[in-house]
C-alpha cells in the first residue's frame, strides 16, 4: 500500500489522528485511549497486517512525554510510525501494547526504567536495567545526578 | 538400639525451585543473569535480569557530537564494530544528504562482511565450547586472528576499530589489504570444511540440537527476533535485501532462509552466510574503483532539525538507530535498537519445557553478545 492510501486508511480508523510531516515514514500522532484498538486492527486486518514492531522508544519532550512505535508489515512491507504522548510526567501511562507484539514487552520496561513512562495492563513492569529503589529517570531531561554524570 | 528418625520426604519432581544462571556464567557469555524457574531439570520459565553493564550509552550521546557518538557505537555489540559504525555514518550522510564516493562504498561493504565472518567464527567457537567441545574454541580463533590482522593493518586496531566517519573513511586502506582479504577467503573456503567436519557433521551435537528450542515464524516476527536466528525460523528479515545500502544492491547474494526453528537450524544459518559473506567479498575486492577515501564535510556537523531512522544489518540481527534533531551539533534524543535485546525477549518463550542443559544450547545459538542489551 502506497503513503497516501495508507495516509487514507489510517485517518479511516482514527478520525482524530494528527498527521505529522516526515521524510522516512508515515508518522501519526495518536489519542492515548485509542492506541490499544487501533493497534489490534492494525495487526490483524487483512490489508494492514503490521506485523513486526521494530522499535519502540520512549522520548522526553520536555512539554510532555512520547512513546514511539516503529512498524512494519511483513507481508505488504509498509511503514508506519505511530506516536503516543502524555503530558503527566508523574502517573502519566499509555496502554501495553505487548499483548499484541511480544517484542514490546522488555522495550515498555526500558522505556519505563529510563524514561518513566508507565504502560498499563503491563503484566511485569519492573526496573530492567537499574535496581529496584533507583531514584529518577535517567534519560529524562531534568534528571540530575551530580555524582555520575559529568558537565563539561 | 538406635532411634530412627523419619524425616519428611518431598517430592523434588514436583515441587520448583529457581536457580540462578549468571552474571558470572561461561555461557552467559558476559555479565546476564537468568533467574531459571525449574521442576527436576525442565525449565518452567526464566527471566532475565540486566543492567550489569549498562553505560548509558543513550544518555551520552545528547551531550556527544555525531563524530563522537560512533566511538560509542563500537562498544555495544563489540563484535560487528565495523556494522554499528556505519549505521551512524548513514543516519548522519542521509540526513545532511551526502553523497558519499563509491570507493567508500565498497571498501565498507567489504569491510563489514568481513566483520561479520570474525563475528560468526568466534560465535562458533563459542557454541562449541558451549556444547563441550573444546577444540572449536583453537580453530575459530585460529581463523579469526587473520581477519583481525588485516584490520590491524589497514587501521590499527583489532577489536574497536571507529574505522568510518560521516563522509567516509578514518584514512585509506593499506596497500596489501587487497591481497591480503584474497589470500583470506582462500585460506578460510579450505577451513571451513574443518568447521563441518569438528562439529556440524557431529551426532552428539546434532541429537541434542535438532528439535531443541523451536521458535515459529509468527512468533519471530512477534518477538522481533531478526538475523539468522529469525531467518532460522523462516522469517525474511535481512535489511541488506530489503533496504539495501553500501553497494548491497549491486551484488549477487543470496538472503539464508531456514524453515524448521530449532537450534540445529540457527546453526546452520550461520554457517551458510559465512558462504554467502565470502561470495560477497570476491564479488567486490578486485573491483573497488579509486578515488577520494571520504566526501568534503563540513568541520562541525549539526542535522536539520527532524527525526531520523536507519536500519542496518549487524552480525546478529537489525540494528535500528533512531535520532531526533533539534538542529544543534548534539542529538535531542538517541535511540538504538540493538539486535539482542529482542532476540533475549524471546529467550522465555523459546526454552520453556526444554532441559536446562539445552538452555545453554538455545542461549548459544541465540549468540547474544551483553553489552548489546545493556548499552
Amino acid at each position: 500500500m502506497d503513503k497516501a492510501t495508507l495516509k487514507e486508511r489510517i485517518l479511516g480508523l482514527v478520525p482524530d489522528a494528527e498527521f505529522q510531516e516526515n521524510k522516512q515514514f508515515l508518522t501519526f500522532i495518536i489519542p492515548p485511549a485509542k492506541m490499544h484498538d487501533l493497534s489490534l486492527r492494525l495487526k490483524s486486518e487483512v490489508d494492514l497486517q503490521f506485523d513486526y514492531l521494530f522499535c519502540l522508544s520512549g522520548v522526553d519532550m520536555v512539554k510532555f512525554l512520547e512513546v514511539v512505535y516503529h512498524l512494519e508489515s511483513t507481508t505488504h512491507k509498509h511503514q508506519l510510525v505511530l506516536k503516543v504522548r502524555t503530558e503527566d510526567r508523574v502517573n502519566g501511562a499509555v496502554d501495553t501494547v505487548c499483548d499484541i507484539w511480544r517484542t514490546a514487552e522488555l522495550h515498555e520496561r526500558e522505556a519505563y526504567d529510563l524514561m518513566g513512562i508507565r504502560f498499563n495492563n503491563h503484566p511485569d513492569l519492573r526496573r530492567f536495567f537499574l535496581e529496584e529503589g533507583w531514584v529518577g529517570h535517567p534519560l529524562r531531561k531534568d534528571y540530575v545526578d551530580e555524582v555520575n554524570i559529568v558537565e563539561l | 538400639m538406635k532411634e530412627v528418625i523419619n524425616l519428611p520426604v518431598k517430592n523434588i519432581e514436583e515441587e520448583e525451585y529457581h536457580i540462578n544462571m549468571g552474571p558470572q556464567h561461561p555461557s552467559t557469555h558476559g555479565v546476564l543473569r537468568l533467574v531459571v524457574s525449574l521442576q527436576g531439570e525442565i525449565v518452567k520459565s526464566l527471566k532475565p535480569h540486566c543492567g550489569y553493564i549498562h553505560r548509558g550509552i543513550e544518555k551520552m550521546c545528547e551531550k556527544d557530537t555525531y563524530p563522537q557518538i560512533i566511538h560509542l557505537t563500537d562498544r555495544m555489540d563489540y563484535l560487528s564494530a565495523h556494522i554499528n559504525n556505519h549505521a551512524v555514518c548513514l543516519l548522519v550522510e542521509n540526513a545532511l544528504e551526502v553523497e558519499v564516493p563509491e570507493r567508500v562504498k565498497y571498501i565498507r561493504t567489504i569491510i563489514d562482511e568481513l566483520n561479520r565472518i570474525a563475528s560468526h567464527q568466534l560465535w562458533w567457537c563459542s557454541f562449541g565450547m558451549d556444547m563441550g567441545g573444546l577444540t572449536c574454541y583453537f580453530y575459530g580463533l585460529r581463523d579469526r586472528e587473520k581477519i583481525l590482522d588485516i584490520f590491524e593493518e589497514s587501521f590499527g586496531s583489532r577489536l574497536l576499530h571507529s574505522y568510518y566517519t560521516p563522509g567516509g573513511l578514518m584514512m585509506d586502506i593499506h596497500p596489501d589489504f587487497q591481497k591480503n582479504v584474497k589470500a583470506f577467503i582462500k585460506y578460510f573456503r579450505k577451513k571451513i570444511k574443518d568447521y563441518d567436519d569438528l562439529l556440524t557433521g557431529n551426532m552428539i551435537m546434532q541429537l541434542r540440537t535438532k528439535g531443541v528450542g523451536f521458535l515459529s515464524k509468527e512468533d519471530a516476527i512477534s518477538y522481533g527476533v531478526t538475523g539468522p536466528s529469525g531467518r532460522a525460523s523462516g522469517f525474511s528479515c535481512d535489511v541488506r535485501k530489503h533496504h539495501p545500502y553500501g553497494v548491497y544492491d549491486k551484488v549477487d547474494f543470496k538472503e539464508i532462509l531456514g524453515t524448521k526453528g530449532d537450534t540445529f537450524e540457527r546453526y546452520m544459518m550461520r554457517m551458510n552466510e559465512m558462504h554467502e559473506s565470502m561470495r560477497i567479498i570476491e564479488q567486490l575486492i578486485d573491483n573497488i574503483p579509486a578515488g577520494d577515501y571520504t566526501a568534503k564535510m563540513k568541520a562541525v556537523l549539526k542535522l536539520p532539525a527532524g527525526e531520523y531512522y536507519q536500519r542496518v544489518e549487524a552480525s546478529r540481527g537489525e540494528l535500528g538507530v533512531y535520532c531526533i534533531s533539534d538542529g544543534n551539533k548534539t542529538p535531542y534524543r538517541m535511540k538504538f535498537r540493538s539486535p539482542n535485546f529482542s532476540n533475549l525477549s524471546a529467550l522465555d518463550h523459546i526454552s520453556r519445557g526444554v532441559k536446562i542443559a539445552d538452555l545453554v544450547a538455545i542461549g548459544g545459538s541465540l549468540d547474544y553478545v551483553i553489552p548489546d542489551i545493556d548499552r
